[in-house]
């Protein structure tokens, strides 16, 4: 099959393939907790059409070789684990993470997810909930008739209520890291599990061993920057434009050699 | 058989596997650090019984561009780009040294620093590995620098440096996996002067503009060469005529 057509074919589905993450980084800008993904790209492996140094006659050699290249790939979608900023929301059980770490949820199935969404609500059992109605783990329970809840920067969790204005500790929030927080799998929902790539978590208090502190009433913004997004959006569109009229010019070479010669 | 027919179709075979090239870095726009293949075409007699009127065209690598890509600010720490000259050292699925100009690096579970592609980077002892780390920083002179787990933000402890080289770009060749390699096979020794910016990763340096008026260039030549072949035939049937007429 014709090189020059497949290489720029490569283009097409890798700009395609960008354009779609740079579509779910701007859908994404006002999610809680959301991290901005990148498409890696790679060229694809060279074809050697003719050795350099090889044997032009016994006595002779050739100066230069030949390779074609074949394209290009995405070989990951990295995410950039920078912090988004902080909106003051001043909702009691809304927490953000400042600095290293991920909240931990329970999930249906009973493994652990990882989090930067720190949007939390009760549920009709006194649970501390994800918004999709998933137990933080470790799980905290704010028992009946509680008038205010604290979440201290180590993850201490006190409640009041009317008979007991002196405040009761209900659990402690703890934070897990990884080593490579950018081989975490995003699972939708903003939960993140564990891979072969990120390592396995180390669990520890906030504010300890690296781990960032908690902050209540505040939740961590989506740190997809627009601008960065949008300026990617205008490059994509070009390049896929670009490799579009590669496409259409081999086709045209093509077309010419059997219009001409038939 | 007019033997002209052949010069024209191998004109038209070295133009075609040209543009291939030309494609090719069309679909490496967006590659982090790719740099521009290019083409020549060199001249080939065709030596036999009678005067060598025929000249053949062989394509041939014209070389790899090596100027700068445009630096692009990422912001993320491990995303480092080359200053000018020099290269990246890694280690290449050959597990022999190579250069790369790509500088988005990440972390494995077990430490490795790689590339995207998965290469180890390798310092002048071998491959790079830190310790599990909440921090890291590549300084100016590719220094990596970590605040380990479990210590203090102040704690910063150095680990080891990148190899950076910068060998002629002339002794360098482009293997099939996309990295460089000094034709003589042997090591490039590390270049102090070679120097790194963290949080920003260089573009690939394909011209786009560039491309786009070559790959015109390329179907119009494409196009000359199927004439030619076309009045070739055209020659051949008119004798063909005369024959048949007498």
């Amino acid at each position: 099959m014709n090189l020059a057509l497949w290489a720029a074919k490569t283009g097409l589905d890798a700009q395609n393939t960008r354009m779609a993450v740079i579509s779910n980084n701007l859908a994404n800008t006002n999610t809680t907790g959301f991290k901005a993904g990148r498409a890696a790209f790679q060229d694809l492996m060279y074809q050697n059409i003719r050795q350099v140094g090889a044997q032009s006659t016994q006595n002779t050699q050739y100066s230069t070789g030949l390779t074609l290249g074949t394209g290009v790939r995405i070989v990951a979608t990295e995410k950039d684990y920078t912090q988004g900023s902080v909106l003051q929301t001043n909702g009691s059980l809304d927490m953000s993470v400042n600095g290293r770490g991920f909240l931990q949820i329970t999930q249906p199935d009973g493994t652990i997810a990882y989090t930067r969404d720190g949007s939390f609500s009760l549920d009709n059992q006194g649970n501390v909930v994800t918004a999709s109605g998933y137990p933080l783990q470790p799980a905290i329970n704010i028992p009946a008739g509680t008038q205010s809840v604290t979440i201290g920067s180590d993850g201490v969790v006190t409640v009041t209520s009317a008979t007991n204005t002196k405040g009761t500790q209900v659990g402690q929030i703890q934070l897990a890291d990884f080593i490579n927080e950018e081989g975490l799998q995003p699972m939708g929902n903003n939960l993140l599990v564990e891979s072969a790539a990120s390592g396995s978590p180390q669990v520890g208090t906030a504010g300890t061993n690296g781990l960032g502190t908690l902050q209540q009433g505040a939740l961590e913004t989506s740190n997809v920057n627009s601008v960065t997004e949008l300026v990617s959006m205008i490059e994509c569109q070009r390049s896929y434009e670009m490799n579009s009229k590669a496409i259409s010019t081999t086709d045209q070479m093509l077309q010419y050699l059997t219009t001409n010669l038939s | 058989m007019d033997r002209g027919l052949y010069v024209a179709m191998t004109g038209a075979k070295q133009i075609m596997q040209a543009q291939a090239v030309n494609n090719h870095n069309i679909a490496n726009l967006s590659t982090v650090g790719f740099r521009a293949d290019s083409v020549s075409f060199d001249s080939a007699p065709i030596y036999g019984p009678g005067y060598a009127t025929r000249v053949n065209a062989v394509a041939g690598d014209a070389g790899t561009d090596f100027s700068s890509g445009v630096m692009q600010s990422t912001g993320r720490d491990l995303d480092i780009a080359v200053n000018g000259k020099g290269f990246i050292a890694v280690r290449g699925t050959d597990g022999k040294e190579a250069y790369t100009r790509a500088g988005d690096l990440r972390v494995t579970p077990t430490g490795a620093v790689t590339t995207a592609s998965g290469l180890a980077v390798l310092t002048e002892s071998g491959p790079l590995v830190i310790p599990p780390s909440t921090q890291v920083t590549v300084g100016g002179d590719g220094t990596v620098s970590v605040v380990p787990q479990g210590s203090a933000p102040f704690a910063v402890t150095q680990v080891d440096r990148i190899k950076l080289v910068n060998p002629k770009t002339s002794d360098l060749q482009k293997g099939d996996d996309g990295l460089l390699r000094m034709k003589s096979g042997e090591k490039v020794k590390t270049d102090d002067t070679v120097s790194v910016t963290s949080g920003m990763l260089e573009s690939s340096n394909v011209n786009a503009a560039q491309s786009l008026i070559s790959m015109i260039e390329l179907q119009r030549l494409y196009e000359f060469q199927i004439k030619s072949i076309n009045s070739t035939d055209q020659n051949e049937q008119s004798a063909e005529r005369l024959m048949l007429t007498s």
